[in-house]
């Protein structure tokens, strides 16, 4: 599961780009910093931890399924 | 093979607990530009710290003035953020007084080639035991996109509208050829090179120059129509090429392949070599001269 730090995403959809699964995609609308801040396509992700690294500020955090649950 | 995926486990340490662990986040979100590189090469240098398991309490981090001498405030670490152009003299004092710490610079290219040039190659010619990390964008992006000592001959500035006439400086080969004994060069798309380049940077005892090119998305970009930032980053990988690769084509390709390398830049490990740092040879001598 990807989680995203609103506060810290400044929009470069550089994640969206680079996911090799296409997990991610742009919201579809704007949020309160004016970008639209990358959202989890359902059952895409398979915690590759790419976005992760890519991105340059921070913002995501790619949670495997089985740490949830504990 | 239960003992492996138990060690497996160990090692998969998540983004969160190093991000907890290295950043000071009030300070965060960090000031860089939307797709400026220079947060991933701080990302990169701590997940290299968490690797090679650095005491943080015997660490120092050093910049000058620039967007990339930005870095060491948002690490949770003592810091020094000196004069422009001077952190690797400072570096040197730190190293030379007190060999016990681990010094890592953070630079830029106007910071290490321009105004710092000349303390770069006597740091190079030292072989003090410091670890620089050189972001290299091509411009001076924080005073508004100036020519730098490392923009390409041809490209466009704010102070030169009609092309750069100046050929450019190439930072690794200058340090290589001023005497540095680790010298690696990487864009910032490709996380894991990096990670293990600057992790062995860290363990290499003697000058070592990792040299991070990182797309100015502001300054650089805007000046020379390098289009959107995927299209900006895309461009950092067609223009790179691997060293070894590079090398096998200077030697089996063909006339086309060797026409195509002229405007490549060379990334990679590009220089190794083990010499004796002058903290090791200060603290030999003190101890010949000692009765």
């Amino acid at each position: 599961m990807i989680e995203l730090n609103e506060e810290y995403c400044k929009g470069c959809n550089l994640c969206i780009e680079y996911c090799p699964r296409d997990a991610l995609e742009p919201a579809e609308e704007l949020n309160e910093k004016g970008i639209h801040p990358p959202v989890e396509v359902e059952d895409r992700c398979n915690g590759c931890r790419l976005c992760e690294l890519i991105c340059p500020d921070f913002a995501i955090t790619v949670v495997e399924e089985d740490e949830e649950e504990d | 093979m239960e003992e492996k995926e138990e060690k497996r486990k160990v090692e998969m340490i998540s983004a969160k607990e190093i991000r907890d662990k290295y950043l000071r986040h009030d300070m965060m979100p960090h000031i860089f530009c939307t797709g400026c590189g220079i947060g991933n090469v701080l990302d990169y240098t701590l997940w290299a710290l968490e690797k090679e398991g650095l005491d943080m309490d015997k660490t120092v981090f050093l910049s000058g003035i620039g967007c990339s001498s930005r870095l060491p405030g948002y690490i949770d670490v003592d810091s020094l953020h000196t004069t422009h152009g001077r952190a690797l003299a400072f570096a040197t004092g730190v190293k030379i007084t007190n060999p016990e710490l681990n010094v890592i610079v953070f630079t830029g290219d106007g910071d290490c080639m321009g105004i710092g040039g000349n303390h770069f190659i006597h740091a190079c010619r030292r072989n003090i035991d410091i670890t620089v990390i050189a972001v290299n964008n091509y411009i001076y992006g924080m005073t508004g996109g100036q020519v730098a000592p490392t923009t390409p001959e041809g490209d466009y500035a704010t102070t030169a509208p009609y092309g750069n006439l100046e050929p450019a400086f190439d930072m690794s080969e200058m340090a290589i050829s001023s005497g540095a004994t680790y010298v690696a060069r990487w864009g910032v798309k490709r996380p894991n090179q990096p990670i293990n380049s600057i992790q062995e940077a860290l363990q290499n005892k003697g000058m070592s120059f990792v040299e991070m090119m990182s797309p100015c998305t502001t300054a650089y970009s805007r000046q020379n129509r390098m289009g959107t930032i995927e299209e900006f980053w895309d461009w950092y990988e067609d223009k790179t090429i691997l060293a070894e690769d590079y090398e096998k084509i200077e030697q089996y390709g063909s006339e086309e392949e060797k026409e195509e390398l002229e405007d490549k830049i060379k990334v990679g490990v590009l220089h190794k070599e083990k010499k004796k740092s002058l903290s090791e040879r200060i603290q030999e001598l003190i101890e010949e001269v000692q009765v």
